[in-house]
């Protein structure tokens, strides 16, 4: 056991409105820069929808993230080093511009300076990359709440895997946001990529960043990366990603993106896990095992083993305390409700999500059940609005048990908190019904409702 | 081959490991870096700054979040939520972090290329000027004089508004035009001719008030904002007698039970939306009612797709279900208890006779029918107590709020009376009520149960209520639904259904679970709402349709339930303080303030294109008031009987109209007005806004874009009141359908305004038409205050920077106005009589002038013009138009004599203008009496916040009598031109108090 300590982030997308103020804010303090005009270390990507860059989870096209060779050994998936080596000058595995979206801005300056004519001045939409006139035709969220409806969510990736079950009627729209930043991943492959060896994962707290001076711009990472969260700078020649604002972090602060989340979603802390244990968890045969694997190699900050090995490797007693009282820890291993994005990239992301839970459908409504009673409960979760098969395809690899159950333990903690709200008995059945206990409930409630900023973060 | 290929790249991967100055795994896929880590010294400087300025936006968004600015080399670089919120408590989630993306982006402003840095002005009307004055021996008033009096010039630069062509000119030549207009505009026209255009003073309420002072203290007219949103803002007066009041957002956490009923909450009311995520762990359930599948629909248990504008069927559905549910198939304690105590429901109204047979609902039977004499008897209601088995006036009502009499009687304690809801058992009375579901307006025929008291026929509001919705009963006469499935017969489920596009099963269901959990949880049942329902005629109904909803489950006044409704930032918190800054009421009372609705339509000309008269969607049952009538006729007539403000008021100048008045009567002016006005040797201005004597001269705006946003109607903005290119394509209303009190001019005037000023931080397409544009300071580089009715937290302004390049705050920009105007005008226009006609209000005696809501006009000689009875007040105020840069600066001396009056309560402020006067450096500004006063480094925010406001300590007043009896001698202020004056029967409605 080899004891290490990771700064990870829950994002309850429960409770996620869309607003992108994290994006913002991170835009804000961190890319709004020449050269970084199109990147958002932190987007939020409206689902169904293509993302940012488009159909970045298609690793059939892009090929990032490892893949399982049939000796059970990892590889990237755009090829080893040799296949890297060969392709260094010309990589066909990279989104243009284009996927992403060409950056623009008005000529408000024609506003005042306009000469004496017959027309009002108007600003024109001027590109950031050419000064030229331009035609807005995409953008870092054009899939925006339905935009395009059909047009545009049918190149979603996830809705691709699974258009036979999934109609894009009117009748049965959703929605739902997913934000991202670098998943800071255990096991990424965007390091791996490099050919310079300009990716590091710091050593006290994992999180991952690319050495400026080091870098040479050969952009492998871009391709390497399944989230596609390292970006090109175009003015210096660099890739750039999210930093989870390490000089915050250093003193104390939460990432940006955290601290200004006006939904009050993301919980931010210390996970231990044991170093040596990656690369095989990442390397499990069944994909739907991986959700399961990446939850092994975490190591439980009150076991005295892990305790006194952690001590042994130099981790301060104060982030042994960290890891104690981290809300990841409770929300990924003692409640179960939060779920890896995409593990079957086998990347070991650190970025984790409570899937959201949405409006049942018109069957409870036309038979006059209430979708709060315990008797449809149940029934209610598989009929929810958000199909579990596209919240599988983002958190499980497809296998929607972890996300009925996730589910179902949301309404449960519902069911049973309304009791209390109107004064009435408790009802512990419903939380056993879920596999936890009345107290558990309460305790869940509080970190997901009450949610006070010393316990987010 | 594949084999080999990883071999050789694990080998490589070794290789690679081994060179490098970090750590790797064993399997070679990690590399932890050890040292080596200077080259993120980018991101560390990066994340680097001087100071972090509290600050927020002053932005009508309804958010007021407060921020944190950071600034780093003098320069803004980025901003983030402030979180150090009080707590709510423990066991409730906080405020923090209050903002959105929008106030996120915010600092581009303060560095973007639409920027306005220095003052402009439009190049062609800067030379004239320039010209003129060069020719008139140098005098800024004699050459705008000149330039309005030549028809070719003045035509040349308003047919230049909005192309282009802005220069910049200094400040100083900026402020001596702006001023010479007004000067030049008061002397010729009439001070009610100025007027002044900024909304919502909570968002920014120094800066509103600086520039309302200047406005007020010269006579200008100050232009509401409110009454222009739609049917909104006479919703809640109609149904509570008082104007829009919510919960703060923190309350939806307490509802059990959420209606989102055309809000957009994550869209709209961004930083608290978060609230209503978070209260369904305590299960609460959510209902979403939107034609879309709107951003919160996520959130929502249930979604009703409503067709747009349908939502007045859908709440009348529900409440059919309501109250045959839950108050006549069995009672409900907690409601019937509630309705009796706190609503109009048990009180008796009097059923006239109606052609045809049978009777419609006519007024409320009081005091005075049962023979109580006394002005205020019309004004108490009567219902049946239980108890005595005998009528009762109770206390509560209008007429305890005014008078003698009532002192002591102002509050809802029924003591032993017991109401009766319903006069069950009576004999059964058919009556007409309209319906308005058809293309043409119908009647429906149902039955009430009747007494008999004071000789009348009397029925309860509750028994016409269910007539109203359908909800039968047995033994009484009509034609009544068959029940929830009949589609034909307003208002049950199946009716609505083909109208609202939701199944009548989810209506009724969603109806009933809204009542049961109001009576499980002691009425927690919240209807959460925005515009998105407002937008269409007479939706003052759909908003009544849905309060009745939260009304009869007894949920108004509790903590979780009730509407929880949110439009714009209307709430000024210091209100009192502020409006007495703003309106310089501590120099002269009343201002002049109008509304912006009646104002647009007959200054733009909106009035010569409406061919939707009064008349359509009149019922059945109405007498005809409105036949014929064009809605021009209506403005005229409401100004004419003082409903409502009319500026300009009068068809001549009002300085001279005050002379002539105390020239003919020194001892009564206002009879001398009344009785011109009588002869008709007097008119009003709205009587004929197409002659240039009446036009609107000079229009200021600021913290507002007027065109392109609050504007409606553009294009005749453009046209008529600019005098620019419009592409109007409506067409005047023919002959037939034209108003026939109002003068028709074959020819309507194109560019009635003189002068259109702006001041703005940044272009738009009001400062793109305006005349002259003055450089704003942003929301950054200012002192100021923004409070909402979202949350308890008052918010202010500090600044980052100061003000760069040739920007100024608002508060500079009006006093440096102030000062060259007085200089001008000084010798000019001296001092002044003004006479301004103020409407009866609101909150004051007024209330009661119309007994019986019976309207009787004086044109007609059915009463004798009485000011402040029949018609409007007639109030000579004085103007030194030498002394307004003195006053403006100043705190005059009325607060002293006639305290701070808000909503008929008056309070002394003597103790604190004390302390304020000892507290505060003595004015640099030479003030007239030697007052208070403050100096714009002294900081412009004081004022306002140390000007008593009954939130703060000095409350409650001490004297009783304000309370409860008339206002203070001395004029009664109202709020910022939000409160619609209720016309009609002022007839008692009394609703719980929070």
């Amino acid at each position: 056991m080899r004891v290490m300590a990771q700064m990870s982030m829950v994002m309850n997308l429960d409770k996620c409105i869309g607003c992108h103020t994290c994006s913002v804010t991170c835009k804000q303090a961190w890319t709004n820069r020449s050269g970084v005009e199109y990147v958002w270390f932190n987007n939020v990507e409206s689902r169904p929808g293509q993302g940012y860059p488009r159909t970045y989870q298609n690793q059939d096209r892009w090929e990032g993230g490892w893949t399982r060779t049939r000796t059970g050994r990892l590889k990237p998936r755009a090829g080893g080093r040799i296949k890297k080596l060969f392709s260094i000058f010309a990589n066909p595995k990279m989104p243009a511009m284009q996927d992403y979206y060409e950056p623009w801005t008005y000529d408000y300056e024609h506003l005042l300076t306009a000469p004496a004519g017959d027309d009002t001045p108007v600003a024109r939409p001027k590109s950031l990359l050419t000064g030229k006139d331009t035609k807005v035709t995409w953008s870092a969220n054009w899939d925006d709440s339905l935009a395009g409806g059909n047009e545009i969510a049918a190149g979603d990736p996830i809705l691709q895997q699974m258009s036979e079950q999934v109609r894009q009627e009117y009748e049965k729209a959703f929605l739902f946001f997913l934000p991202r930043i670098c998943e800071h991943c255990l096991n990424p492959s965007c390091a791996a990529s490099c050919p310079s060896g300009a990716i590091y994962k710091r050593a006290e707290d994992g999180i991952v960043l690319v050495d400026q001076d080091r870098c040479r711009g050969w952009r492998m990472c871009v391709t390497g990366c399944p989230y596609k969260k390292i970006y090109f700078n175009h003015r210096t020649g660099k890739a750039e990603k999210c930093t989870f604002c390490f000089p915050r972090i250093e003193i104390g602060q939460p990432t940006i993106c955290s601290e200004t989340c006006v939904g009050r979603l993301r919980y931010l802390g210390l996970m231990l896990y044991d170093a040596d244990a990656v690369g095989k968890a990442a390397a499990v045969k069944d994909e739907h095992a991986l959700y399961e694997a990446q939850k092994s190699v975490f190591l439980d900050p009150h076991d005295p083993q892990v305790i006194a090995a952690a001590r042994a490797a130099d981790i301060p007693d104060d982030w042994i305390t960290a890891a104690q009282r981290s809300p990841i820890w409770d929300l990924i291993m003692k409640y179960e409700v939060a779920l890896p994005l995409h593990p079957e990239y086998r990347t070991m992301p650190m970025v984790w999500y409570i899937p959201p839970l949405s409006p049942v459908v018109d069957i409870l409504r036309d038979t006059g059940h209430d979708g709060e009673d315990l008797d449809n409960l149940f029934g209610a979760v598989d009929a929810l609005r958000i199909p579990v098969d596209y919240l599988a395809g983002l958190f499980t690899a497809g296998d929607p048990a972890p996300v009925t159950a996730v589910l179902q333990r949301l309404a449960a903690m519902r069911a049973y908190q309304r009791r209390i709200n109107l004064g009435e008995e408790r009802d512990e059945s419903l939380a056993a019904a879920v596999g936890m206990t009345g107290t558990e409930m309460d305790d869940m409630y509080r970190l997901l409702a009450i949610a006070k900023y010393e316990e987010r973060y | 081959m594949a084999g080999a290929t990883e071999r050789a790249g694990r080998a490589l991967l070794a290789v690679g490991g081994l060179v490098r100055r970090a750590e790797v795994s064993a399997d070679g896929r990690t590399l932890h870096q050890i040292g080596g880590r200077e080259a993120d010294s980018f991101y560390r400087d990066r994340w680097s700054y001087d100071k972090v300025v509290r600050s927020t936006h002053g932005v009508n968004c309804t958010g007021s979040c407060s921020w944190k600015v950071y600034v780093k080399d003098g320069i803004i670089t980025w901003e983030q939520q402030q979180t150090d919120y009080p707590s709510v408590g423990a066991d409730r989630p906080e405020y923090e972090p209050r903002g959105c993306p929008r106030g996120a982006a915010f600092s581009w402003y303060t560095y973007s290329p639409t920027r306005v840095r220095y003052p402009y002005a439009r190049g062609v009307l800067i030379e004239m000027y320039r010209e003129a004055k060069a020719r008139l021996g140098g005098d800024p008033v004699a050459a705008w004089a000149d330039i309005q009096a030549d028809p070719v010039r003045r035509r040349r630069y308003q047919r230049a508004r909005g192309k282009g062509g802005l220069v910049r000119v200094s400040w100083d030549e900026a402020q001596e035009i702006v001023a010479a207009a007004h000067v030049h505009t008061i002397g010729a026209y009439g001070p009610d001719r100025v007027a002044g255009f900024s909304p919502i003073p909570a968002m920014s309420m120094v800066s509103h008030a600086t520039g309302a002072r200047f406005l007020s203290l010269i006579g200008g007219s100050m232009l509401s904002f409110y009454d222009w949103y739609a049917d909104l803002p006479v919703a809640s007066p109609q149904m509570f007698g008082d104007q829009t009041d919510v919960p703060e957002s923190g309350d939806w956490w307490d509802a059990s039970y959420l209606v989102m009923w055309g809000s957009n909450v994550p869209v709209t009311r961004t930083p608290d939306a978060h609230w209503m995520a978070e209260a369904r762990y305590r299960g609460q359930k959510v209902v979403v009612v939107s034609p879309d599948y709107a951003d919160n629909v996520k959130f929502a248990d249930e979604w009703l797709p409503a067709q747009p504008g349908t939502d007045g069927a859908l709440a009348m559905a529900m409440g059919h279900v309501v109250l045959k549910e839950f108050f006549v198939d069995k009672v409900t304690p907690r409601f019937a208890d509630y309705v009796s105590r706190y609503t109009d429901l048990p009180y008796l109204v009097a059923l006239e006779p109606v052609d045809g047979g049978g009777y419609r609902p006519g007024k409320f039977v009081t005091a005075a029918d049962l023979g109580e004499t006394g002005a205020e008897a019309a004004f108490r209601p009567v219902l049946w107590d239980s108890a005595t088995d005998a009528p009762v006036v109770p206390g509560g009502s209008l007429g305890d709020r005014f008078s003698e009499a009532g002192v002591g009687r102002w509050n809802l304690d029924l003591g032993d009376i017991v109401p009766r809801l319903s006069c069950a058992g009576g004999e059964g009375a058919e009556i007409a009520l309209p319906r308005f579901d058809n293309d043409t307006p119908e009647l429906m025929r149902r039955g009430v149960p009747t007494a008999r008291v004071g000789g009348k026929l009397v029925t309860t509001v509750f028994d016409l209520m269910l007539a109203q919705y359908g909800v039968a009963r047995p033994g009484l006469p009509g034609t009544w639904p068959s029940g929830y499935d009949d589609v034909d017969v307003p208002y049950t489920p199946a009716w609505q259904e083909p109208i609202t596009g939701v199944p009548a099963a989810a209506v009724a269901r969603i109806g009933r679970e809204f009542a049961d959990n109001a009576e499980r949880s002691g009425g927690r049942s919240m209807i959460l709402m925005g515009a998105g329902t407002n937008h269409w005629f007479h939706s003052d109904t759909t908003y009544r349709a849905m309060l009745t909803l939260t009304t009869l489950t007894g949920c108004q006044g509790v903590n979780g339930g009730g509407w929880a409704h949110y439009v714009g930032q209307e709430k000024c918190r210091p209100v009192t303080g502020w409006s007495h800054l703003a309106f310089g009421l501590d120099w002269a009372r009343p201002p002049r303030q109008m509304i912006g609705t009646a104002f647009w339509y007959l200054h733009t000309d909106q009035w010569r294109y409406d061919q939707y008269g009064a008349d359509v969607l009149t019922s059945p049952l109405a007498k005809g008031e409105f036949a014929g009538k064009h809605t021009a006729d209506l403005l005229a007539k409401s100004a004419r009987l003082g409903w409502m403000p009319s500026m300009p008021t009068f068809d001549r100048n009002p300085l001279d109209v005050a002379d002539e008045a105390l020239a003919a009567a020194p001892d009564n002016p206002a009879a001398h007005v009344a009785q011109e006005l009588v002869d008709g040797r007097l008119g009003f201005a709205c009587t004929d806004p197409d002659a240039p004597e009446n036009w609107p001269r000079v229009l200021t705006v600021w913290r507002a874009n007027l065109l392109g946003s609050s504007a409606k109607g553009n294009e005749y903005f453009l046209r008529h009141l600019l005098g620019t290119d419009a592409s109007l394509r409506a067409e005047e209303a023919p002959p037939e359908k034209r108003p026939q009190d109002v003068v028709w001019h074959d020819e309507a005037p194109e560019g009635k305004l003189d002068l259109l000023l702006s001041l703005d931080f940044r272009m738009t397409s009001t400062t793109l038409f305006s005349d002259v544009v003055l450089p704003a300071a942003t929301w950054y580089e200012k002192h100021d205050l923004n409070t909402t009715d979202m949350h308890p937290f008052i918010h202010a302004f500090t600044p980052a920077i100061n003000p760069p390049w040739q920007t100024r705050t608002d508060f500079d920009a009006f006093h440096g106005i102030a000062k060259v105007f007085s200089d001008l005008a000084g010798p000019r226009l001296g001092v002044r009589q003004d006479l301004v006609a103020a409407p009866l209000l609101h909150d004051t005696p007024d209330a009661m002038a119309t007994p019986g809501g019976v309207v009787r006009d004086w044109k007609t000689g059915e009463v004798p013009a009485v000011p402040g009875r029949t018609m409007g007040k007639f109030i000579v105020v004085e103007r030194d138009y030498g002394a307004i840069s003195a006053k403006m600066g100043a705190l005059g001396p009325l607060l002293d004599r006639l305290g701070t009056t808000t909503k008929a309560v008056t309070v002394d402020v003597n103790r604190r203008s004390r302390f304020w006067a000892k507290s505060t450096a003595p004015s640099a500004v030479a003030s007239p009496t030697a007052a208070p006063g403050w100096t714009p480094t002294s900081g412009p925010a004081r004022p306002s916040w140390r000007c008593p406001a009954p939130p703060t300590a000095g409350w409650p007043p001490r004297a009783s009598s304000s309370w409860n009896g008339a206002p203070a001698n001395g004029w009664p202020i109202w709020p910022p031109s939000t409160r619609a004056s209720r016309s009609g029967s002022p007839t008692a409605s009394p609703g719980p108090s929070r």
